[in-house]
């Protein structure tokens, strides 16, 4: 199932790029957006990540107009648009609810942009058709929208803010009312729809996984500050603190020692040289549980590899991979992660059994800071 | 009669433990509505006195009320009056119920609770000091001062009705159609009240009952040529007891059955 | 990233204002101006007919007869009888009706809540009929069936409850039954709302840790029910206080409550010290009632909330 492909290529060239400087909302004493600056490019899937309450929504808002920030910026490309109301902002948006009209029909609902436009009913009914046949809706223009399941809802939502031709896509959290499977194959619909269309989108969501499935760029967001930009890859593999070590992907991070002359160390064993501990007072070893390998220890190449030592507190198998925690020195726990295919014989370890845990060293991720988030 | 012995409660009552309360529901429910049923039949009879049941039926009072030109003139003024008010009232509370709901603003909460206050003030009071308030600037007697003071007495309904209605309503549907392109005035005009349309159906019906019935402002502001309904009726209800006012009585009552029927009718058609 | 920075230095240690600050609340205010001004003809017209009107009875009630300041027509309150007697009279009524009320809206409310949907909004219309029916009707309806020879005495009587006929209108008897008659929707509704309201499983819930039907009903639901009760009361009582039609038609000028005699006091003596006087108490002992109640019962939601 895919999106149909049509010639809406040519708009690529008109997306937008957004520069948002020195945005501050507070509430009170309460900062929702704390001086956030941010570019986003022309044409990219940016996606802001955060917890609830982080300001990801504010922010989103603030772009689309809907709530004014106490001071700071907002270029939609060369133009400064935070002095203008939402009506003449030209951004597309979709909503977590859907917010359909339901006193129109679906049809009606995607025209209504153009409507407002001027559009001539001629070409608006060519345009809703184009529309509804690229969300895969063909035919169902005359619907009403008690009519339509969830899914369907949300792909109306979705032509209805396209379909005006916008330069900027907004999205809030519009996937997280449907159920797995469908917020799944979603995902991967929206990412070619944002191929096809090649509008700057910015997309809001609380899980990482979908952010890391669907976007050029991640922001992260916590209490109203940008606290790391980058691509998936960046932001799952060099997480540059605690919070995003934590936020994104499951992990274990182990507290590191640092002997004044650039190397860090866990427990007596070296961990990583010349590293630059510049303001930090403390340091911390992040490990991805799936990137921890049964090991027969003293089989190790130590340039290679460095070695957990421990004995095994649980293990629970998930389906697809089974998970475990592993005690070192009786004082950290270690999760790791790894597959549930017949041949493997880490499936014969049980809680008690004393193994070995093998970490590639150019998988290590060293981060400032400590555990207390 | 084994339904008296299906369970009828969360508790596992059935209904024959229940039947006390259904016997004394009923009696209430009768009681309630009695009184305006009988005044029904009561306007059919033929007799000066009140009787009921009626010996003799005729249509006699009713040609009374039609042919007499000081009830047709009231029913006119009241009718005026009530349409009147109810075209003030409606959009007076709607725009005061939706910028209040709107705007977070903390004085909004004062505000809302400030144009409460007709519902609570004691209508005796607003009655005697609009009328003498009229009376300085001749005011009294006009049908415009007492469409004036029913709209202010009515839109405090249409207020809570609306804001009621809006509580139920997603406004994140005018968000997005400003973000699609329409201004703040069209968006409410082409979005939001087409899906209230209904509270504001019943909250007019409300805001033109409030002022066809409304006795005490009446007596006090209206008078002479301009008197409404309510003044003469309850200036016969005081003197004598004239059987004309039994279908008045009767027509009011199908009146307002009619429109509380309607806004029944209303709010099922909304709920689907 | 940042320290929160209202305020950023320059190079030359000048201030400077954050981005467009100035211009942002501008429009902020701008919007929520034309906002409440939507509300603007409301505020007015409660402004000529509530405040301006109500201002000037406080000021009559201030004016002695040669137009000074004085405290004359409080007095008058004070010294003759015939005010503490309606005072009395007023609120006697008011208690009484509230009072009757209750007795006969719980059972009726309960039945209601009790209802499965459909057969509520039927059985609900016994309750609005009368509430959307004219007030005059309903009293002249009254007046009719409480009459010696009205309906009321005749059945009584040929069913052998009594003998001759009792004087049912134009006393207290009367007025109570035609306001108890007006008032029960007004206790009925939101009492029935706060019912609604209470979960079922709360019921369960009781049933399971062992109450009887009884005394889940007195434990749980009662208790859940009492703000509707509060809330449909206080409506009920403050109506009953400031009530004219009602009491002058059934109370034969019997039964003379504070409307009745400002009325009186106008229409006889044409005396607008002595009525504003006493509309102005019966105002603020109205504020004052629904202060108190509002405060302990802590009301405020109910009441603003909705009907």
């Amino acid at each position: 199932m895919s999106i149909q492909s049509n010639n809406l290529h040519t708009e690529s060239s008109t997306a937008l790029p957004i520069h948002v400087q020195d945005l501050t909302k507070k509430y009170g004493e309460m900062y929702a957006l704390d001086s956030v600056n941010l570019e986003v490019k022309s044409g990219e899937f940016l996606t802001l990540l955060g917890p609830s309450g982080s300001g990801k929504t504010t922010l989103l808002m603030a772009i689309a107009g809907f709530n004014r920030p106490d001071s700071g910026s907002i270029r939609f490309g060369d133009e400064e648009v935070i002095l203008k109301p939402p009506h003449k902002r030209g951004v597309g948006m979709v909503f977590q609810s859907y917010a359909l009209f339901p006193h129109m029909t679906v049809a009606e609902n995607i025209a209504f942009p153009l409507k407002l436009r001027g559009v001539s009913a001629a070409e608006a009914a060519e345009r809703v058709a184009t529309a509804l046949k690229t969300v895969q809706l063909d035919g169902l223009g005359d619907r009403g929208i008690e009519q339509l399941s969830g899914g369907q809802k949300q792909r109306v939502a979705l032509a209805r803010a396209f379909v005006f031709r916008p330069r900027i896509l907004l999205m809030d959290e519009p996937l997280s009312a449907l159920d797995k499977k469908l917020r799944e194959q979603m995902q991967i619909e929206l990412k070619h729809l944002h191929e096809q269309l090649g509008v700057t989108t910015v997309y809001v969501t609380h899980d990482q996984r979908e952010a890391l499935t669907m976007s050029d760029r991640i922001v992260v967001i916590n209490n109203g500050q940008l606290t790391q930009i980058g691509t998936p890859n960046d932001i799952y593999n060099h997480p540059a603190n605690a919070f995003v070590a934590d936020f994104i992907g499951e992990s274990t991070m182990l507290p590191l020692t640092h002997d004044g002359s650039g190397s860090l160390y866990f427990e007596g064993s070296l961990i990583k040289t010349n590293y630059k501990t510049s303001d930090a007072k403390e340091w911390s070893l992040v490990i991805r549980p799936e990137r921890l390998t049964v090991v027969k220890s003293g089989q190790c190449d130590p340039e290679k590899t460095i070695v957990f030592t421990g004995v095994i507190r649980e293990f629970i198998f998930q389906g697809d991979t089974a998970f475990a925690m592993m005690s070192v020195n009786d004082k950290y726990n270690l999760s790791f992660r790894f597959g549930t295919d017949a041949s493997s014989w880490q499936n014969a370890m049980q809680p008690g059994d004393s193994v070995s845990l093998g970490l590639n060293r150019s998988d290590v991720i060293v981060i400032p800071g400590g555990l207390e988030l | 009669m084994n339904w008296l012995k299906k369970p009828a409660s969360d508790t596992q009552l059935t209904h024959g433990d229940r039947l006390w309360l259904y016997i004394i529901a009923a009696i209430v429910m009768f009681l309630l509505v009695i009184p305006t049923l009988i005044v029904m039949p009561m306007s059919f009879s033929d007799s000066q006195y009140l009787e009921f049941p009626p010996s003799n039926w005729s249509l006699r009072w009713y040609y009374e009320y039609f042919e007499s030109s000081k009830w047709m003139r009231a029913t006119i003024t009241s009718l005026q009056v009530g349409t009147l008010t109810m075209l003030l009232a409606t959009p007076m509370g709607i725009m005061a119920a939706y910028a209040l709901f709107v705007s977070g603003h903390r004085a909004s909460k004062l505000l809302f609770a400030f144009l409460i206050t007709p519902m609570i003030v004691p209508v005796i009071l607003i009655a005697i000091g609009v009328f003498y308030s009229y009376g300085r600037v001749g005011l009294n007697n006009t049908v415009f001062g007492l469409v004036l003071a029913h709209a202010v007495l009515a839109s405090p309904l249409v207020m809570i009705v609306i804001t009621s209605a809006l509580r139920n309503y997603d406004l994140n549907q005018e968000r997005v159609a400003r973000s699609l392109g329409a201004s703040r005035i069209k968006a409410f005009f082409v979005i939001t009240l087409p899906q209230i349309k209904f509270s504001v159906m019943t909250s007019a019906l409300l805001a033109f009952l409030t002022s066809f019935d409304e006795v005490i402002i009446s007596i006090f502001v209206s008078g002479g040529s301009n008197a409404t309904l309510t003044k003469h009726m309850f200036a016969a209800l005081r003197d004598f007891i004239d059987p004309t006012i039994a279908a008045i009585s009767t027509i009011m009552i199908l009146v307002s059955t009619t429109l509380l029927l309607a806004t029944q009718f209303i709010s099922s058609r909304e709920r689907k | 990233m940042s320290a929160h920075n209202t305020a950023n230095f320059n190079a030359e240690g000048r201030r400077v204002e954050p981005l467009n600050e100035k211009s942002l609340r501008s429009l902020d205010i701008q919007e929520q101006r034309l906002l409440l001004s939507l509300a603007t003809p409301a505020v007015l017209a409660v402004i000529a007919i509530v405040v301006i009107p109500v201002g000037w009875l406080f000021y009559l009630s201030f004016t002695g007869s040669d137009g000074q300041f004085s405290l004359a027509n409080y007095q008058r309150m004070i010294e003759y009888k015939s005010y503490a007697r309606t005072f009395v009279t007023t609120f006697q009524v008011s208690i009484l009706t509230t009072l009757i009320c209750i007795m006969i809206g719980y059972p009726l409310a309960y039945f209601l809540a009790m209802l499965p949907e459909r057969l509520a909004g039927f059985f609900m219309l016994a309750v609005l009929l009368p509430f959307w029916t004219s007030l005059l009707v309903r009293t002249y309806a009254w007046l009719v069936l409480l009459q010696k020879n009205g309906i009321l005495n005749d059945l009584a009587m040929s069913i052998g409850l009594w003998d001759s006929p009792l004087k049912l209108v134009h006393n207290l008897t009367g007025t109570l039954i035609g306001m108890a008659h007006i008032m029960l929707p007004f206790l009925v509704l939101p009492l029935y709302g706060s019912m609604k309201k209470i979960q079922r499983d709360l019921m369960y819930a009781a049933a399971n840790l062992g109450a009887s039907p009884v005394q889940a009903f007195w434990k749980i639901y009662f208790p859940m029910s009492i703000s509707g009760m509060v809330a449909g009361s206080l409506i009920v009582f403050v109506l009953c206080l400031g009530f004219y039609v009602t009491p002058a038609v059934l109370g034969g000028g019997r039964v003379v409550m504070v409307a009745t005699q400002i009325t009186a006091i106008l229409e006889h003596q044409f005396d607008w010290g002595a009525a504003s006087a006493l509309g102005v108490v019966l105002l603020v002992v109205t504020m004052l009632i629904l202060t108190v109640a509002t405060k302990v019962f802590k009301l405020d939601a109910a009441l603003f909330g909705k009907r």
